[in-house]
Order: C-alpha cells, then sequence, then structure tokens
C-alpha cells in the first residue's frame, strides 16, 4: 500500500532549535500578513511546519494548479473564479466558534489556531467531478482542537459552517444563488476524530490563499473534496446527523459519507478513475483508477465496518 | 432592407471560406494552447468544453439564419450551411476529445457512460442525428431530396434542443450560461412553430401590395 510511510529522517530535515524559539514570533508574524498584507497575490506568508508519517510518493500538484483550479463556489462556480475573484477576501481578523455538545464552548482567534503544533501533510484529493490532486498541507489534526473543548457524551456528530459575507464572496450575491449558504459540512465524531482528519490554515509552506479557504479549512482526506470545508467560522457538536450543503442540493448525488468509493458512481459519471491535474496535458497518461477511500483504506476502512457502503455513499 | 449594406456578389464565395477559417480558430487556437502545456488545470476538460459551448453556439447561429431574414430582412442563407457543418464539426471533435483524450479510449467506461447517464445518451444521440444531415448538406442531395430534404433537415431542432439539455443536464448546478442557451433554443424552436402564421398575418395587413416576396426556403 502506498498509502502512508514512516520517512527516516535525514539530520538536513531536522527543525533546528532556533525555529523553535522562534515559533510565537513565527505565528504572530504569519498572523499579521493574513490581516496587513496588500490584497491579492502575495498575501501568504511562510508557515513554520514540522514533518509527518503522512506523506506520499507521488509527484506534488503544481503549487500553480492547486491555487487556481479550484471549487469555491462563495466565488463562482467557474474553476478560475475562485483565484480571480477573491482579492477583497479578508482572512483576518478571525474567529472559529465552538460550541454545541460541548464542555467548554468557546471562540478561537486566528492567533491561537495558527498556534497548533502544525504539521506537513502530503494528501491525495480526489473531487466528486473525478479530478484529483496531491496537496502538502499545512495544519493539525481536527482531533486536538475538539479535545480543548471537551465533547459530551451525547456528541455523535460534528457540524461545520462557513462563513457569509456577500460583501466580500461575490458568489454569495446577485440573482444567480448557485447553493444555499451558509455553505454545511458534517462528519460522525468518530471520523473528526481520526488522525488523518486535520484542520488546515497552509498549503506548500505558506499561510492558505483565499480561493483555497483561508484562513482554516477541513481536510479529510478519504471523503471527496466538498466535504472539506472551506473558510470555516463555526464547529458544532450534535447528537443527530447535521444537513450538509450538496447532500441537501442533490440527495441522490452526494452523500452524508461521500467516502472515495470507485465501486460507487456519481448518477452522472464514473467513479473509477480519475484525473490527476498537472499532469500530461493533453497527451499525457493522466487517467488513473481511483482507490478506495482514496487509498486509505487501511486507516480508514475499519470506521465502516459492516456498512453497507452503497446505501451509505 | 436600410442600414444593412449588401455584400457584393463576388465576395459571397469568399466570405463563405471566411466563416469556414474564423469557425474553426477556436478550436484550432485551444488545440494549440492545450497540446503544447498552456491550458491551466484541467486542459482536456477546458478543450473538451469549449468545443461543446461553440458547437451550441453554431447550432443556434444556424437556426436563427430563418427568423433574422423574416424579421430583420438581412438573407445570411448562404451562410447557414457553413454554421450547420461548422456545428456537426464541433460536435464530432467534442466526442472525439471525450473518448480520445478524456476517456483515453477505455471502450467499457464510454460505452456504460452512453448507456446510463442520460446526459451523454442526449448527448450521443444528438451527435447520431446530425449525421445524416453533414451528409446531405450539399447541393446534390437538396436536389436529388426535394421536398424530404427541408423534412429530414427539421431534425435540427431536435438536435439543439438536445444539445442545449445535454449541457444543462452535465453542469452541477444549473447557472445563467446553461439556462441563456436554453431560452435561445427554446425561442428558436418556438419561432419555427408560429413563423407561418406570423407571415400570413404580416402579409394580410399589409395588403393588396406585396412589399417583398417572401418564400419558403
Amino acid at each position: 500500500m502506498p498509502s502512508t510511510r514512516v520517512p527516516k529522517i535525514a539530520a538536513t530535515d531536522i527543525t533546528p532549535e532556533r525555529f523553535f524559539l522562534n515559533r510565537r514570533s513565527f505565528i504572530a508574524a504569519a498572523a499579521g500578513s493574513l490581516a496587513l498584507g496588500p490584497p491579492g497575490a502575495s498575501r501568504a506568508a511562510a508557515l513554520e511546519a514540522s514533518a509527518s508519517k503522512f506523506t506520499l510518493d507521488e509527484a506534488l500538484t503544481p503549487e500553480k494548479d492547486a491555487t487556481t483550479y479550484n471549487n469555491f463556489y462563495e466565488f463562482g462556480t467557474g474553476k478560475g473564479d475562485p483565484a480571480a475573484n477573491s482579492a477583497n477576501f479578508k482572512p483576518a481578523p478571525w474567529t472559529m466558534k465552538i460550541d454545541g455538545l460541548v464542555g467548554k464552548p468557546r471562540e478561537f482567534g486566528l492567533e491561537e489556531l495558527l498556534a497548533f503544533p502544525l504539521e506537513e501533510r502530503i494528501y491525495r484529493m480526489r473531487c466528486v467531478e473525478a479530478w484529483s490532486m496531491v496537496i502538502p498541507w499545512v495544519g493539525f489534526p481536527l482531533a486536538a482542537l475538539l479535545d480543548k473543548v471537551e465533547p459530551l457524551g451525547s456528541a455523535k456528530y460534528v457540524a461545520f459552517e462557513t462563513v457569509v459575507r456577500p460583501e466580500e464572496m461575490p458568489g454569495q450575491s446577485g440573482y444567480f444563488q448557485p447553493l444555499e449558504w451558509p455553505y454545511r459540512e458534517g462528519l460522525r465524531l468518530d471520523e473528526a476524530r481520526h488522525p488523518l482528519t486535520i484542520l488546515s490554515v497552509g498549503l506548500y509552506g505558506k499561510t492558505l490563499p483565499n480561493q483555497n479557504g483561508a484562513p482554516i479549512r477541513l481536510v479529510v482526506p478519504w471523503k471527496y473534496g466538498f466535504k472539506g470545508i472551506k473558510s470555516i467560522v463555526r464547529i458544532s457538536l450534535t447528537e443527530t446527523p447535521p444537513p450538509c450543503t450538496w447532500n441537501l442540493a442533490g440527495p441522490n448525488e452526494y452523500g452524508f459519507y461521500a467516502n472515495v468509493n470507485p465501486d460507487v458512481d456519481h448518477p452522472r459519471w464514473s467513479q473509477a478513475t480519475e484525473n490527476r491535474i498537472g499532469e500530461g496535458g493533453f497527451f499525457g497518461a493522466n487517467r488513473r483508477d481511483t482507490l478506495p477511500f482514496n487509498g486509505y483504506a487501511e486507516e480508514v476502512a475499519s470506521l465502516y465496518a459492516g456498512m453497507d457502503l452503497r446505501a451509505n455513499f | 432592407m436600410p442600414g444593412f449594406p449588401s455584400l457584393p456578389k463576388r465576395l459571397h464565395g469568399p466570405s463563405i471560406w471566411a466563416l469556414y477559417i474564423l469557425g474553426f480558430a477556436p478550436a484550432i487556437w485551444a488545440f494549440y494552447l492545450g497540446a503544447t502545456g498552456r491550458l491551466p488545470g484541467n486542459p482536456v476538460k477546458e478543450f473538451e468544453h469549449l468545443l461543446g459551448i461553440w458547437a451550441l453556439r453554431y447550432l443556434i447561429a444556424t437556426l436563427a439564419i430563418t427568423p433574422i431574414r423574416d424579421l430583420i430582412g438581412v438573407n445570411w442563407l448562404r451562410y447557414r450551411r457553413a454554421l450547420g457543418l461548422l456545428a456537426f464539426y464541433y460536435v464530432l471533435m467534442h466526442f472525439l476529445t471525450y473518448t480520445v483524450l478524456d476517456q483515453t479510449l477505455r471502450l467499457s467506461a464510454i460505452l456504460v457512460d452512453i448507456a446510463r447517464r442520460p446526459f451523454i445518451t442526449i448527448g450521443m444521440a444528438a451527435l447520431v442525428l446530425l449525421i445524416p444531415l453533414a451528409v446531405t448538406s450539399n447541393n446534390w442531395s437538396i436536389r436529388r431530396l426535394g421536398q424530404k430534404w427541408s423534412h429530414i433537415h427539421r431534425l435540427v431542432y431536435v438536435i439543439a434542443a438536445a444539445g442545449a439539455l445535454h449541457f444543462a443536464m452535465a453542469v452541477k448546478v444549473v447557472g445563467p450560461e446553461q439556462m441563456l442557451y436554453l431560452f435561445l433554443v427554446a425561442v428558436l424552436v418556438a419561432w419555427r412553430a408560429v413563423r407561418r402564421r406570423f407571415l400570413r398575418w404580416r402579409r394580410e395587413r399589409a395588403g393588396p401590395v406585396r412589399s417583398q416576396p417572401i418564400t419558403n426556403q
């Protein structure tokens, strides 16, 4: 299985102590650059992250493709719209509220979120539209955040919400609204606590560009990309399955689980293969087989033991 | 026909060839960009979608020739065959891009798509229906088939409707662009339905003096 391996850490890869000592000032700089940077391209700031055991032997998608070929309907439905229309979005200051069935509901400011120990996770990203990428995310396990708010025993699900700012997100205003806002997503609590599930604050070693879900987004690598909700402002723990935007828009097309599954087709296209973005252009061999759970079956298949994955797609 | 200076007759032929050259330009340019790695993101899909949208545009342009003549009095009938054939070639290129570049000739996947996915079934039907129209788009066939020719070529209305539907059914959320093409095709089909009555009404209103002879093409 090529899904994960524990790399031997070369001496040159070990983060020098001075960077550790500088972490605090570094975080402040990163948060500051989100707030104060000029609008548009050069807002990204470098992020310090430690290597993790979650990596891949596959070539990274070129950063240009990962940051210009996006689905983020709050900025428009075209693939280039998020990069083209998100320059006026302000990812800082930012607060994310955690409430619902938790012992210690609270808000987290951006600096607190960036202060979690950050790791680089190289994950496959499989879109429900049958294309895929390999992206080096920077983030921290969602479980680390959930631990801080102490979920109650009655909590079974985690609900997420994207920010609503029609004045900064052109897809949320005007006559044509492709989806109902806020964009909402949800996970089962055990899925949310799985070590692979992260909240990402960056990619390619830098803070998240607006079009990729700045300043903080969800990444669940064994699920279709639409589960990876962007620009999160609220996380709620609930007892019942939370409503999810795409599931509401097309219940027979987008399931609550949305686990990557080559055997269960989308009604309008096959999910058996995928097109790897940024590889080969017109004539390269860029169509490849899709793997069950996007190649993470070894880690996550047990979460769904005994479940009918055709019915629970 | 005030406001529309007519093209000198000697330029009619060259203007049709110019239309073919201009008509193929979007496909040739996009193919060049894609083949040399200059199309960003998902180049195969970009190219596939570009060919599809231009096919739909040429179909609509083909259907617009008659209403333009009826309502504005400009006769562009000489361009209709070129526009119809451009639509056919673009649909064909759209299909070839899907089968060769996108599905890399995985025959079983392609057949399953055509059989099981309604929007692909509809698109495929439109391509098949276009073949007899393209084959009979020549003077010899028009002479040979007589009245039958115009009956066969009325299929273009079905094809345009199928094309607009195919486009709307292919996307995740039907947006303004899909609505626009559905609307244009609906208006053109509706015009076909009321055209004879409208022309008769206009003739009668004009009285016994026939200002301009309007022939049924």
